[in-house]
Formats: structure tokens, sequence, C-alpha cells
């Protein structure tokens, strides 16, 4: 292995077998025994196959994939706790995984007492623990609780807990396993600023995470896999619009358009829509007609959750003070392009054309379209539902 | 650079080693009012239940001198048997957390298991020489072996330990197993009962009795500390060496076998337990 390479990983293989039920029992001993191994009680699940990266040194080395694609079973691996069925896997120099925080955390013993079991496993002895207690405990600001039993800890307090101790660790390679994931903001400013801290003293860092915006900010370079392949190798903006675009495989689909029916009493409207739905939009196109005059209209749209609840309502006076004229040979057009902030769920549209004083209803169209909204970046969601709003009414 | 690596890998074990067993020893009597007195009393209480029924009430022994302290002896040792495998082999399946997370050498979990038996069997061992001294046993110069008997033992205990262990991640019906097992052994080690008595019933018996090496180990014990002329010991019954190297042969086996057993499943044991 070359110098300036901390870990090479070479066409690493990896599946399990999964038992469909208690595999280990006598019954399904005598199953296999019986059947000859053609029911089996088990599945190889491929987890990894030909994996295949090299992390230089200093890197901070972002890995990015969905629920059950294999980070963490590459993880794993590189940790040494599993072993690949095919592939190599070096490692250059010390390594020092955290899967998980707290490892060894023990219940039943005080706060203080697990300091030293958990400081063992990453290889401190007692000395060493003994001349950064005070430093542990006071980042933690456990200092009142240490000698209490950390079955009574919160689970926030064992994390503080767990995390002043992990963040001593030396070694040439840290592993992060989603550490983000837990803890309120202060906790996890402060792994912002550990990490930040890291990159600063060049150290090999692996961190796994769903956190596009951690990977852009702290990452050197990422990798994007998904079912056990690698998808992406390389610059983290890559990755991270290829991540999203993977996740966005079910992100916003029309899922049925319902011919428009005009439920109003007399139709004297014809109204045709056509939404879509993007990761950022969601875009209305409509045309209304009519084969009488109407002086002095408004369309209003109106969404709708699936359980009936309202969440967005315009109509065209919020452009114009102006009515609109409906022509006998001239529909109106208009198109609408509304932020997408909504939470995740079922919403359809409905569209009215009503005269100005709301006194006569032409038309109204129930569930003109209906549409899902799976939305991968919860940032962009406001409860208040106050979209930013772009419309265009055109009249020919 | 290797060797130094090296170094601080072993450092690092020793270091984990002794944490373990700090943990272990103090969740043990946790919560109860007598605390590490239990590893004391419970071995002097069960003396005190078999000294009744066995040599107060059936008579065994009679005129065979120190036997009350022999049969201590028996008990403490055959505790520690007892305690260090069936530790030993919950001592992977037990820690599936520390295995699944983080990588280190197995084998220091079996030992830290059977590091706890052994202190005490240690503490033990205390209590059955003041009884010894008590009761008036001269000690020679063969109370020099006995610590070699019992490091033969902990290594005979620590590699049953190891295959126990490593069989219980795939096989945890192991566990029952072994238990019939260790009730069978109990009675087939001269615990309760002296090899003369054996003997009176038939020579071959006790002769075939000497080749379990748990047999050996704890009446050669017992010859060191109360003399050769009050216990029966292999080299009284058996003539050639190769009968008598059969117990040790056994436990060169066992050693070889667990060994290599628990080297070969341990890289799975993070992913099945």
């Amino acid at each position: 292995m070359r110098d300036d390479i901390a870990i090479s990983v070479k066409n690493v293989s990896k599946s399990f077998r999964l038992p469909h039920e208690q595999h280990s029992g006598f019954k399904q001993f005598l199953i296999n025994a019986l059947t000859k191994g053609v029911k089996k009680g088990y599945e190889n699940q491929h987890v990894l196959s030909d994996v295949y990266f090299e992390i230089k040194k200093g890197e901070f080395f972002g890995v990015v994939g969905r629920n059950g694609s294999g980070k963490s079973t590459l993880l794993k691996i590189l940790a040494g706790i599993y072993n690949p069925d095919r592939g190599e896997v070096s490692v250059n120099g010390t390594l020092v995984p955290f899967i998980e925080l707290g490892v060894g955390f023990n219940p039943e013993l005080t706060g203080r007492e697990n300091v030293f079991l958990n400081g063992a496993l990453l290889g401190f002895s007692r000395k060493e623990i003994d001349t950064m207690y005070k430093e542990i405990v006071d980042f933690a600001e456990l200092n009142r609780f240490m000698d209490q039993k950390l079955k009574n800890y919160s689970s926030g307090m064992q994390v503080r807990l767990a995390f002043s101790i992990a963040i001593r660790a030396q070694s040439d390679i840290l592993v992060l396993d989603e550490v983000l994931a837990v803890g309120d903001e202060a906790f996890q400013r402060k792994c912002f600023a550990y990490f930040a801290e890291l990159k600063k003293q060049k150290k090999t860092v692996i961190l796994v995470t769903h956190s596009m915006d951690s990977v852009q900010q702290f990452c050197t370079r990422a990798m994007l896999i998904d079912k056990g392949e690698v998808l992406q190798i390389g610059k983290t903006s890559r990755v991270a619009e290829k991540y999203t675009e993977l996740n966005n495989i079910p992100r916003a689909t029309l899922t049925e358009k319902i011919k428009s029916k005009n439920v109003a009493t007399k139709s004297q409207v014809d109204v045709k829509a056509d939404c879509s739905v993007g990761d950022d939009f969601i875009s209305f196109s409509i045309s209304a007609g009519s084969a009488r005059l109407l002086p002095d209209t408004v369309v209003t749209i109106v969404i709708n959750k699936s359980s009936g609840e309202k969440v967005f309502q315009w109509s065209t006076d919020h452009e114009s003070e102006e009515p609109i004229i409906i022509n006998k040979s001239n529909p109106v057009f208009i198109r609408l392009k509304i932020a997408n902030i909504f939470p995740d769920g079922r919403y359809d549209v409905q569209i009215g054309v009503k005269t100005v004083d709301r006194s006569t209803l032409y038309g109204i169209f129930n569930q003109i379209c209906t549409f899902d909204i799976v939305n991968p970046n919860p940032k962009k969601r406001d409860s208040n539902w106050k979209p930013a709003v772009k419309a265009e009414v055109i009249i020919k | 650079m290797f060797v130094n690596l090296r170094r601080t890998l072993k450092r690092k074990n020793i270091i984990l080693l002794r944490e373990l067993v700090i943990t272990d020893f103090k969740l043990r009597y946790q919560g109860s009012f007598l605390g590490y007195v239990w590893s004391l009393l419970r071995p002097l209480l069960l003396f005190a239940i078999m000294y009744l029924v066995f040599v107060y009430f059936l008579r065994f022994g009679e005129g065979i001198e120190h036997f009350a302290v022999s049969l201590l002896l028996g008990i403490v040792m055959w505790t520690f048997f007892s305690e260090a495998t069936n530790q030993g082999m919950r001592a992977i399946i037990d820690r599936g957390d520390l295995l699944r997370k983080i990588n280190f050498p197995k084998y220091i979990l079996v030992i830290s298991a059977t590091i706890s038996a052994l202190i005490n069997f240690t503490l033990n061992l205390i209590v059955v020489f003041v009884f010894m001294l008590l009761d008036g046993v001269n000690f020679g110069w063969t109370a020099l072996l006995f610590p070699f008997t019992i490091l033969l033992l902990y290594i005979f205990s620590l590699s049953l330990a190891f295959f126990l262990a490593a069989v219980n991640v795939k096989f945890r019906d192991i566990g029952h197993i072994w238990e019939i097992l260790l009730q069978a052994l109990f009675y087939a080690t001269p615990i309760l009962y002296p090899v003369q008595m054996v003997m009176a019933f038939s020579v071959t018996a006790a002769q075939f009795l000497l080749l379990n090496p748990l047999a050996a180990l704890f009446q050669n014990s017992r010859a060191q500390l109360f003399g050769y002329e009050n216990v029966v010991t292999p080299s009284q019954l058996f003539s050639s060496t190769l009968w008598l190297a059969i117990p040790y042969m056994i436990i060169l086996a066992t050693i070889f076998i667990s060994i290599w057993y628990f080297r070969r499943s341990q890289s799975k044991f993070a992913e099945i337990v």
C-alpha cells in the first residue's frame, strides 16, 4: 500500500444468512435434514458487492446511502468487526470506530465507573483517564451526577458523557457513524465543532451520514452506495446531487389526474388543469373557458390535504383587482408556481370559477388533480403554509 | 514500528481485560447485603451440608486423616471449575453489545470471565488453608507443587471455557447439555467420597476413575497438601507411565481442540451473536 493511503478497500463483498425463523432450532435442523436443504431456513442477502475505493491520509471522507444500502456493514468491515466474504481491506494506522457512542456502558455502574470502562474500550488506562477525567466531566456538564448510576441518567446525559469520552480518542483514523443523529441542537453544535477541529488537525475521518449539509460542509470527498454497490465517488457536490436524485424517485408524484368534473349546478365553464410537483415548486397550468361571455370572474385554487384540511388558497384577484373576462372563444390561461413547503402527504386541488363578489358560482371542480409529496429535505417545510407564489394570468 | 504497534495492542488488551474483570466483580454482588462475603459463604455452606450428609451421617471417609478439609478443598476446587466453565461459556453471548460495535480480541472476554472465578477461588483457598491449619495439617515440601496443579486446573478450565463459549454462539443448547455433564462429572470426580471407597469396591473402577483429568488433579492436589500417605493418587494405582499420562493427554488435547475451534469460529461471532 502506498504511504499516503490510509484505507484501501478492494473488491469487498459481504452477504449475510438471514434465518427465516429460529434457524438454530431442532425443528429447523430436522427440516433441513429431511428436505436436504431444498427448503432452507435462511436466505442469503448480499449486502455489499465488489466495493472498491481508497481513502487518502488526511481526507474527510463521507459515506452516504439510503437506509439498508450497506453503509453500516461497510463500516463494520473497516472496523474489523465483520470479515468480508471476498476482497481485501487494508488499514494503515490505528483506527477507532464509533459505530455507536458509549459502547460498553453499563446501566448498573455509576457514571464515573462507566467513564473508565468506556475509556478502556478506547484503549485508555486508568491513569490516562484519571488525568483527563475532570475535562471529560466538565465537557459533559455532568459534575453533579458522576456518582449516580447510569440507569438514572436521561438519554441526553448518557450521550453527552459518551461523546465527551469519545472525543479524547487518539488514533490515526476515526470512523463516525451517524453520531449526529442524536442529541439536541446544542449537542449537535458541539459535534460540528469537533468535526471542524478534526478537519483542522488533518485527521483521516470517515463520516457516515444522511445529512447532505454535513457532507458538503466537512467532507473533502464522498461516496454514495446503494444496494451494496458504489454508485458515485468523488466530489461531495456531485455525490449529494446523486443522493438527492436517488431519494427522489418516489419524491413527488402525480398520482392521478381525475377528469375535471364540474359539480356546480349549472355547467357554464370548462376548466382544464395540469399540475406538476417538483422538489422546490408545485406548478399548475390551468385553462378556463366558457360557452358564453362571463365578464367579471375570478378563478380560485384551493389545495387541501387528503384529510380535508385547507393548506393553501389563491385567487386571480390576488394578482390584480381587474376581473377576468372569459370570452366565448378566448379561454384564460393561468400559470401558477408555488413553493413546495408542505409536509409529506397526499393533497388534492379544487378549482372554482366565480364572480368577483363571490355571489355566483360558475363552476367548481373538486379533486381536479391529486398529488403526493415526499420531501427529502425537511428544512424547507414551513408549518405556516405560506408559500411564495408566482402567478401569471394570460388572457388572449 | 511494527514491534511498537504490537506492544501498544498488547497494552490495550491488558487495560481492557482489567476493566472487564473489575466491572464483573462490581456487578456480581451489587444490591446484595453481604456482597463479596457470599463468594466465601457459598462454598462453606455447601461444605456444611455435604459434611453433615456424607461425613456425619453416611460416615464417608471414616478412618482417613483430614477427610473433612479434603472434602472442603474438593468443593472449593469444584466450585471454581464449574464457575469458570459456566461463566466462560456465557462470556461471548452475553457481550454481543460489545462485539457488534468494536473490534477487540474475543479471547479477552473468556479470560475475563474465568479470572473473576479465579479471584473467588483464591479467596476460598485462603479459607481452606485456615481450616487446614486448624485441623493440624503438616505441610510437606510437596505443598510447593500445589500452585502448579492449580495452574493446570485453571488452564484446563479456561480451555473448556473457550470451547464452550464458541459452541454457545451457534448452538445454545450447550448450556443445558453442560449442566448435565457437570452433574455427571461431579460424581465422576472424587469430591464427596474417598477413592479408597471405590477401591474397596473394585480397583479397576478406581483406575478408570482416575483417568478423569479432574480426578487426577484433585487427588494430586490433596496429596500435595495432606501427604501422599493419606490420598490415593494416580501414581499409586498405575504402574505404567502411559496410563499415568492419559489425564494429561486429555488436558492437552482439550487445550489444542478448544483453541483451534475458538480461533476458527471467532471471526463470525459478531455476526451471529
